[in-house]
C-alpha cells in the first residue's frame, strides 16, 4: 500500500518522509533532489538541521591548510593544483616552513592544521610519520591530516596494509582524518574523472579503520561533474551505512558532510559547465536530510562565495567550515573568496544565529 | 525593425498597471512572525503598506521572504525567466557629480580619463558581429563640458551601427544634466534625443531617494523627486524605463522602503517602468571603502521586498554583475525574473572592486536558468520574446 502511494505521489510522500524526520530510502532521496521546490528543500532541511542541532549557533574552525607536496601521481582530471613528480613547478615543503607555518596558525588562534599533500611517490607512511613526530615535538598542534588515497597510497609506498599504516600514524601525532578525495563514491565515475586514486571501496575502508582505531574523521562529495544524480545518491548511502556501522561499534565516527562542487577552471575538464548554486543548495538540502547520522553538515564558501555560503544556512548546514589562513587547491582552479573571522562571525549573525568557534571535534573553544 | 513605442507601452495613459493578484503562500514556509501578517494581506490580494515594507527590509527568515516573494513572481512571470544580449558602452567617466560612493568618475584629464568619440563608441558597438545585439544599454557620466549634439551623434553613429538594437540610454540624471548645459527645458532634451534614436532609458542614478542619504553621498546630484518627475516625462513621451536603488551603504531599511514606495507611486501615475533593477553597493575603490559588502541575506531580501512592494512593476531584475552569477540564480526564486544580458564589457561596477566576469555567453545566461529549473526567455528592450540567437 505504502508502496503504491509512493509510485502514485512519489513527491508528497518523500516530502512527508522528510518533514516527519524518517530515514530517507534512496528513491525518495533522489525525488527530492529532482522534483522539490528549492524553498521546500530549505525548510525541510533547516528542520532537520535544527533537530540535530538546536542551539541557534553557527560554528567555524580556525585552522589553516597546508599542502606538503602538489606532486602527485594521481593525474585527476578535475585538479588543477597538483604537477607530476619531477614537474619544474613541483614542490615538497621543508620542515622549517612546515613549523613557520603552524607557529603562525596558533597565533591565529588556529586548534589544528589540515595537512595534506598528493601522491607523491617517495613520500611514505615512514617519512610522513617524522614528519608528524617533527610537528608534535617542535610545534605540538592538533593533525587533522591526509585524505584515504594518501593513506592507501602511502601504504603502498611502505609495504604496509591500511590497519598497520593508520596505526603508525596515529601513533606519530595523527589526530583526525579530513574526508577528501572521495569525489563521488561510484567507480564508474571515480574511473572516468579519477583513474590514479583508490576505489570507493578502499576509501571507505580507510574510513572504517580510522574509526575502528578510534579517529574521528570527515567525509566530503565533489558534485557537478561526470556524475548522474542516482550516483549523487549512492554516495550519500555508502557514507550513511558505513557512519551506521562506526556508530554501533561507538569509538571514531564522522563529524560532518561537506559538499562541495567541481570547479571546472583549469582543469582537463573545463568544458563542462560548473554546477549552479542552486544545484549547490538542493544538494546540500538534501544530504542534511539524508545523512540522518551525521551530526554536522558544513558550508563550503571557498567554491561558493560568502553570499552562498550564508543562504546554505538556511538549506541545511550549520558550520562554516574554517577560516582557512592558507587554501591552495580550489584557488589553483581559479576560485579565491577570502572569508576572515570577522566576517564568518558577521554572516552567522546577521541570519540572526550566534557564531562559535569549534576545534576539529566540534567542541567550543 | 526596431519596435515601435506605441506596440511597447500599451496605453501608459490609462489605468494604472495591474498589482498582484491574492497569493497562495504555503504557511509552512514563513516562520518570522511579522512576515506571517505580511502574508495574510497578500494573500487577501491586499496592497503592502509602510509597515509592511520594514517588515520585509527587517526580516532575517530568508525562506519566508523567498516564498512570499516567489508567488507573487509566479503571480507575474509564471516560470519565464527573461534575458537579453545586450552590449553596455560607458561613453565617458568625466563627471562633476563626484558621488562618495562612485568609483568610476574622473576629473577631467584626470588619471584614467576617458571620452568615446562618436566613432570609436560605433566601432566597440560593432565588435563581435556574430552577436545579434537586441540592445544597447549607454550610460556615462555628467561631463561638465559636453552638448546636445554630442549625444544625439553618438545615438546617431551607434543606431547605424546597430540597426537592430534598441538604444537604450541615458538615466534620469544625464537627461537633467543635458538641459542644465544647454538651457532647455528636458522635454526638449527627450524631442532631440528621441529624433537621434533614443528608444528607451535605463534606471540609474536614483541611488536612495532619501535626501539625507544624497546630501551625505550625492549632494551634486539630481534630487529624488526630480528623478521620479523625468521618469514620468518619459513615460508620457511613450519611452519605457527602468528603476532601480544603490542598496547596502548608509541608508536605513526605513530609507529604502520610503524609495521603493515613492517608485511604486510613480508607477502608479506613469506606469511606463518595465523593471525594477536593485544593485548592491561595492565598496572598493569609493569614497566608502570602509563599509562591509552586503550579505546574500540583505541581497536577496531586496529583490524579495522590491517583488511584494514593487506590485506594479512588471519585472524584477536580478543583475548579475552586482549580485554574481550564483546569487542571481538563487534570486529567481526569491521573486526576480530578469537577469539581464550578455553585457560584454561592464566598466562602472568592476572599478569598485566587483570580480564577476566583465560578460556572460548567451549559453551561460541560459544554463542558470533552466538548472534552477526555470524557463529561460530571449527578450528585447519591451520584454518582448525574441527567438533564440
Amino acid at each position: 500500500m505504502a508502496l503504491a502511494q509512493e509510485a502514485k505521489q512519489p513527491l508528497p510522500q518523500a516530502m512527508k518522509a522528510a518533514e516527519s524526520g524518517k530515514r530517507l530510502s534512496l528513491r525518495q532521496a533522489q525525488t527530492l533532489l529532482e522534483k522539490a521546490e528549492l524553498l521546500d528543500l530549505g525548510r525541510l532541511a533547516h528542520a532537520a538541521r535544527m533537530r540535530h542541532n538546536p542551539e541557534p549557533v553557527v560554528t567555524f574552525a580556525v585552522d589553516r591548510n597546508i599542502n606538503t607536496t602538489n606532486e602527485c601521481l594521481s593525474g585527476c582530471r578535475f585538479c588543477a593544483f597538483f604537477r607530476p613528480p619531477g614537474h619544474a613547478e613541483g614542490y615538497v615543503l621543508s620542515p622549517e616552513e612546515l613549523g613557520r607555518k603552524i607557529d603562525e596558525t596558533l597565533a591565529l588562534g588556529g586548534t589544528h592544521i589540515l595537512i595534506q599533500g598528493g601522491l607523491h611517490p617517495q613520500i611514505g607512511v615512514e617519512t610522513t610519520c617524522e614528519s608528524f613526530r617533527f610537528i608534535k615535538q617542535h610545534h605540538p598542534i592538533h593533525i587533522h591530516g591526509l585524505s584515504p588515497p594518501e593513506v592507501v597510497h602511502m601504504a603502498q609506498v611502505d609495504g604496509l596494509s591500511i590497519p598497520e599504516a593508520i596505526e603508525r600514524l596515529r601513533a606519530a601525532g595523527l589526530g583526525s582524518i579530513p574526508g577528501g578525495g572521495a569525489e563521488i563514491l561510484v567507480d564508474r565515475v571515480r574511473e572516468l574523472i579519477a583513474p590514479g586514486k583508490c576505489g570507493a571501496d578502499q576509501w571507505l575502508d580507510v574510513m572504517a579503520q580510522a574509526h575502528h582505531q578510534g579517529l574521528m574523521t570527515t567525509a566530503t562529495m565533489m558534485f557537478g561533474s561526470l556524475e548522474t544524480v542516482a550516483e549523487r545518491i549512492e554516495h550519500l548511502r555508502r557514507l550513511r551505512d558505513l557512519q551506521d556501522e562506526s556508530l554501533a561499534l561507538g569509538r571514531g565516527s564522522f563529524t560532518a558532510f561537506i559538499p562541495w562542487t567541481f570547479q571546472p577552471a583549469n582543469t582537463a575538464l573545463s568544458h563542462l559547465p560548473p554546477a549552479t548554486a542552486v544545484d549547490y543548495l538542493r544538494m546540500l538540502a538534501v544530504s542534511r536530510l539524508f545523512l540522518d547520522n551525521f551530526p554536522h553538515v558544513q558550508a563550503s564558501w571557498v567554491t561558493q562565495g560568502a553570499g552562498i555560503a550564508q543562504t546554505a544556512l538556511a538549506f541545511g548546514a550549520d558550520d562554516l567550515g574554517s577560516t582557512m589562513i592558507e587554501e591552495n587547491v580550489v584557488a589553483a582552479a581559479g576560485v579565491s573568496f577570502r572569508l576572515p573571522r570577522e566576517e564568518l562571525v558577521r554572516l552567522a549573525q546577521d541570519l540572526g544565529f550566534a557564531a562559535r568557534q569549534r576545534d576539529v571535534f566540534y567542541k567550543p573553544v | 525593425m526596431p519596435p515601435t513605442l506605441s506596440s511597447a507601452l500599451a496605453s501608459p495613459e490609462t489605468a494604472p498597471p495591474p498589482g498582484l493578484p491574492p497569493l497562495d503562500i504555503d504557511p509552512r514556509l514563513v516562520g518570522d512572525p511579522a512576515l506571517k501578517s505580511v502574508a495574510a494581506k497578500l494573500a487577501q490580494g491586499r496592497r503592502l503598506d509602510e509597515g509592511d515594507g520594514l517588515a520585509l527590509m527587517k526580516s532575517r527568515d530568508l525562506l519566508g521572504l523567498g516564498a512570499l516573494a516567489h508567488a507573487a513572481r509566479l503571480a507575474k512571470n509564471g516560470l519565464a525567466t527573461y534575458y537579453v544580449i545586450n552590449r553596455q558602452i560607458n561613453y565617458s567617466n568625466i563627471c562633476g557629480n563626484r558621488c562618495t560612493f562612485c568609483a568610476f568618475w574622473r576629473e577631467p584629464g584626470g588619471d584614467g580619463a576617458y571620452l568615446l568619440s562618436p566613432e570609436q563608441a560605433a566601432q566597440m558597438a560593432a565588435e563581435h558581429p556574430q552577436l545579434n545585439l537586441s540592445e544597447l544599454h549607454i550610460v556615462g557620466s555628467c561631463h561638465p563640458d559636453l552638448g546636445l549634439d554630442y549625444y544625439c551623434e553618438l545615438l546617431a553613429a551607434l543606431g547605424a551601427a546597430r540597426p537592430q538594437a534598441t538604444l537604450k540610454a541615458f538615466t534620469p540624471v544625464e537627461i537633467d544634466h543635458f538641459a542644465r548645459q544647454e538651457g532647455i527645458s528636458t522635454s526638449e532634451v527627450f524631442q532631440r534625443l528621441m529624433a537621434a534614436g533614443l528608444g528607451a532609458m535605463p534606471g540609474g542614478g536614483a541611488e536612495v531617494f532619501s535626501p539625507r542619504v544624497r546630501r551625505e553621498l550625492c549632494p551634486s546630484k539630481t534630487s529624488g523627486e526630480r528623478w521620479l518627475a523625468i521618469s514620468g516625462q518619459a513615460h508620457a513621451l511613450g519611452l519605457p524605463t527602468n528603476a532601480t536603488m544603490l542598496y547596502g551603504h548608509i541608508e536605513t531599511p526605513a530609507e529604502r522602503v520610503e524609495h521603493l514606495l515613492a517608485l511604486r507611486q510613480q508607477q502608479d501615475q506613469s506606469g511606463g517602468f518595465s523593471a525594477f533593477i536593485p544593485l548592491a553597493f561595492h565598496p572598493e575603490n569609493t569614497g566608502l571603502g570602509e563599509l562591509n559588502r552586503t550579505t546574500g541575506l540583505d541581497d536577496l531580501r531586496v529583490v524579495a521586498a522590491s517583488r511584494l512592494l514593487l506590485d506594479n512593476f512588471p519585472h524584477i531584475k536580478a543583475y548579475w554583475v552586482m549580485l554574481g552569477p550564483k546569487l542571481a540564480q538563487v534570486a529567481l526564486n526569491f521573486g526576480a525574473d530578469d537577469l539581464d544580458g550578455t553585457i560584454v564589457e561592464e566598466r562602472i561596477t568592476h572599478t569598485a572592486g566587483a570580480t564577476t566576469a566583465k560578460g556572460m555567453t548567451e549559453d551561460e545566461l541560459r544554463h542558470l536558468i533552466t538548472s534552477a529549473g526555470f524557463v529561460p526567455v530571449r527578450r528585447d528592450s519591451f520584454y518582448r520574446s525574441v527567438e533564440q540567437s
